[in-house]
């Protein structure tokens, strides 16, 4: 049984690093297990963003392709 | 989380730390530090700690901007000179960050006053230039159970520590102020601007790090610099027990103004 996202976040075309920025004050209203559902670029976000979130300890569960955008469905870790 | 959208965009750098975030942040933003001097070490402290967005900013200063301050004061210009050092420095704090209210004692401290002014904020700069001045912040904040980060500069050194109430404080390390004229000011001896700005900087970061409580602050151990080799080490302090102010059985009960050397009576609480 598929978990629903605590919240969405649409980043389509915010640059690095406000995109990251916007991720990481929104995980930081969650509490650790709860999902955010984001959507970044490809190219440079796509690069950064992911791994961002994984060095603050927070886990990628699943990355959809969408266009030239990406969406990113993100557990929020142990803080 | 209640930041605004161009205060997530003015502290990004911030909160991409993890050890800052959105919630280091709003601490930061919450935050009251105290400033004793807006010289060579102040100038900088309130430079950074304005521009990270320390919610309230004190700054004590009693002197006017001297020609001679500008070499090292950094947040003073060539069209201050003769203007009140508090006033200077509010108007630059707050052009680069009207998020941050700065509060001006237009003063120096001594025993009378010193209890007052600092019982508002959380954390106290000691940016003063001498050691009567230096021994009543210690004294003042030991008493009234403030954390402090220490400052001294001299030529070419710097030397800093943080008090914090259980550890060691600035008197268990040097339990006297030294004899006068045993060691020189900075106006007889001489001070090399980016030395100030070194330590001061690193006074801005305890004051920081303090608030956000991350790391491990500079609480007994002093840091000392030289840069003219550019060499820094580290020596642990311990709580002295025997302390006149925070050891077992203190003999310093009420603030001591020491005697200032009559030749920095002029000078004000500047480094």
């Amino acid at each position: 049984m598929a978990q629903e996202p605590k919240k969405r976040l649409d980043l389509h075309g915010v640059i690095c690093p406000m995109n990251f920025v916007k991720t990481k004050l929104a995980l930081e209203d969650l509490t650790p297990g709860d999902l955010l559902e984001i959507i970044i670029d490809e190219g440079d976000a796509m690069l950064n963003v992911p791994r961002s979130i994984k060095e603050e300890g927070h886990k990628i569960i699943k990355v959809i392709p969408l266009g030239e955008t990406f969406q990113i469905l993100i557990e929020k870790g142990q803080s | 989380m209640n930041l605004t959208e161009s205060q997530i965009e003015r502290y990004s750098r911030h909160i991409i730390l993890k050890d800052v975030g959105g919630s280091g942040q709003e601490k930061i933003l919450q935050s009251k530090v105290l400033i004793i001097g807006v010289g060579g070490l102040g100038a900088p402290a309130a430079l950074y700690l304005a521009a990270a967005g320390v919610g309230t900013i004190g700054i004590v200063d009693a002197d006017s901007v001297d020609l001679s301050n500008l070499q090292r004061q950094i947040i003073h210009f060539t069209a201050d000179v003769g203007r009140a050092k508090v006033v200077s420095a509010q108007a630059k704090m707050e052009a680069i960050n009207p998020d941050v209210k700065v509060v001006p004692y237009q003063t120096r401290v001594y025993s009378e006053n010193i209890a007052e002014i600092i019982q508002d904020y959380d954390f106290i700069i000691d940016g003063t230039d001498n050691f009567p001045t230096k021994f009543l912040v210690n004294d003042a904040c030991v008493l009234a159970g403030k954390p402090f980060s220490h400052g001294g500069i001299l030529r070419f050194n710097g030397q800093t520590m943080t008090y914090v109430p259980g550890n060691a404080c600035y008197r268990c390390v040097f339990p006297e102020p030294p004899p006068k004229g045993a060691v020189p000011t900075c106006s007889q001896a001489g001070i090399l601007g980016a030395v100030a700005g070194m330590l001061g900087t690193i006074q801005a970061a305890e004051a920081l790090r303090y608030i956000i409580g991350k790391g491990k602050l500079l609480t007994n151990r002093l840091l000392t610099f030289n840069a003219l080799d550019m060499e820094f080490r580290t020596i642990n302090l311990h709580q002295n027990h025997r302390c006149a102010i925070c050891g077992e059985e203190p003999s310093i009960t009420e603030l001591i103004d020491y005697e200032l050397p009559a030749c920095d009576l002029r000078g004000g609480n500047h480094a």
